[in-house]
């Protein structure tokens, strides 16, 4: 998913409790969570459940934000009007869930600086999934279809997510992504149904190439995912990768059909005892190095987002200056009433 | 990387928004903003994309109060045992039940 690169570190050693008074906070904590409540930003949780949101959300926060730059790509090159203010329209939403969840983050203690910084800085990681290219028009309509329908498989249980800002920010987001997927599909349909002999061949290539970076955005495989189980145990996670997957693949099979493209899996099979789709082996070593920062476009995407960052300084610093300066004279004026 | 503005973050903002004539405004989250007004128009683009609002309180973050979550119990419970405070508590015959 967005926070795939969670799952990629290594097992965490779970700090020792000091007093007994943190003992008792602790217990009444997981009496809570065992409950099935919500956390809310000003309750008390352990050091370790608070870390580990932190970097999560600002992770999911980042992916929707570098998110942006693949499907900008072709705002000045879509087809018609039409599908130009779509596109407008999805990216904008990516802003918005970006900021959607950059302020849920900010509720655990965490400023909204330090993680750019660490975006930035190439400390934190983003979903690898955006480090690929968006080559064709075809791309843009298979992100949406793929891309965004992997993510909604992902973020519709984390609408239950026990820390309640983010679930909050999570049923916001599911709301209003349904809508990215939808209109992918739609552009892809009407080019398979209405293209020329190399549009639909345009497809294909797009399918072909965004098929298994998909797949992989569940992130490993449970068994080596070594801090799913603490996430499970907290309700921060509450499907894992594999079902998540499973479920993913199932789905886009049938559609698939309806568009009549191939998926790029020869190993593709109904099962009919599982009553799912057995799936060929997948490339980990390719995922590692993405998430690693060796994917096709990793320093292409820092680069750009760093650059914009840059490049707004003056006007955030203006903005700034700007409005003390307001506030002064309107204090001044105040004084002389 | 930029370090000039590391320190110099634009105000954290509580946002509020009213669906629709009628009723509460309700907290939807927060947003960094340089001053009120740009506050307000960065809530639209960021809470009301899809008409979901009509009227919108933004609220620098620092003037919020709250209650404290670990007084929880002690505040609110003594209203525990006020079941008269309920209409519910009124057995009435049933002829003017309704009441």
């Amino acid at each position: 998913m967005y926070t795939q690169a969670m799952d990629s570190l290594p097992a965490e050693v779970k700090p020792t409790l000091r007093s007994a008074e943190e003992m008792q906070l602790q217990q009444r904590f997981d009496a809570r969570i065992d409950d099935g409540q919500f956390i809310e930003a000003k309750d008390w949780m352990p050091e370790h459940y608070r870390k580990t949101l932190v970097r999560q959300i600002s992770q999911h926060a980042h992916s929707e934000i570098v998110g942006m730059l693949p499907e900008g790509n072709w705002i000045s090159r879509a087809p018609t009007l039409k599908r130009k203010a779509i596109l407008l329209a999805k990216v904008q939403d990516e802003a918005g869930h970006g900021l959607y969840l950059y302020s849920a983050a900010e509720t655990l203690g965490t400023s909204r600086d330090e993680m750019f910084d660490a975006l930035h800085s190439g400390k934190a990681k983003y979903s690898s999934i955006f480090n690929y290219p968006t080559l064709t028009w075809a791309d843009i309509g298979t992100v949406g279809w793929l891309v965004d329908g992997a993510a909604i498989m992902n973020q519709v249980p984390i609408c239950r997510c026990s820390y309640a800002p983010y679930a909050r920010a999570m049923v916001r987001i599911c709301r209003e992504e349904s809508f990215h997927q939808r209109q992918g599909f739609d552009a892809l349909l009407t080019m398979m149904r209405g293209g020329t002999d190399s549009q639909k061949a345009m497809v294909q290539d797009a399918v072909n190439r965004w098929w298994w970076p998909a797949v992989m955005m569940f992130g490993p495989p449970d068994d080596q995912s070594p801090n799913s189980e603490q996430s499970m145990r907290w309700g921060i996670k509450r499907v894992s990768n594999d079902t998540l997957r499973q479920k993913f693949i199932d789905a886009a099979v049938d559609q698939a059909k309806v568009l009549g493209v191939t998926l790029p899996d020869p190993d593709l099979k109904w099962n009919e005892a599982r009553q799912s789709y057995d799936f060929g082996a997948i490339d980990w070593s390719e995922f590692f190095r993405v998430v690693g920062g060796d994917g096709p476009c990793n320093r292409e995407r820092l680069k750009a987002r760093v650059k914009a960052w840059d490049d707004g300084a003056w006007v955030r610093e203006a903005a700034l200056v700007h409005a003390q300066k307001q506030a002064a004279k309107a204090d001044v004026q105040r004084q002389a009433a | 990387m930029s370090h000039s503005t590391a320190q110099a973050e634009w105000p954290l903002w509580e946002i509020f928004v009213r669906t629709k004539a009628g009723l509460d405004h309700k907290h939807c989250g927060s947003l960094h903003a340089a001053d009120a007004k740009m506050a307000i128009q960065l809530a639209r683009d960021v809470y009301t994309r899809r008409q979901e609002g009509s009227s919108i309180w933004a609220v620098p973050s620092q003037h919020m109060v709250a209650s404290d979550p670990g007084d929880k119990d002690m505040y609110f419970d003594p209203m525990e045992d006020k079941v008269y405070r309920h209409p519910t508590f009124y057995v009435l015959p049933e002829s003017v039940d309704h009441m």
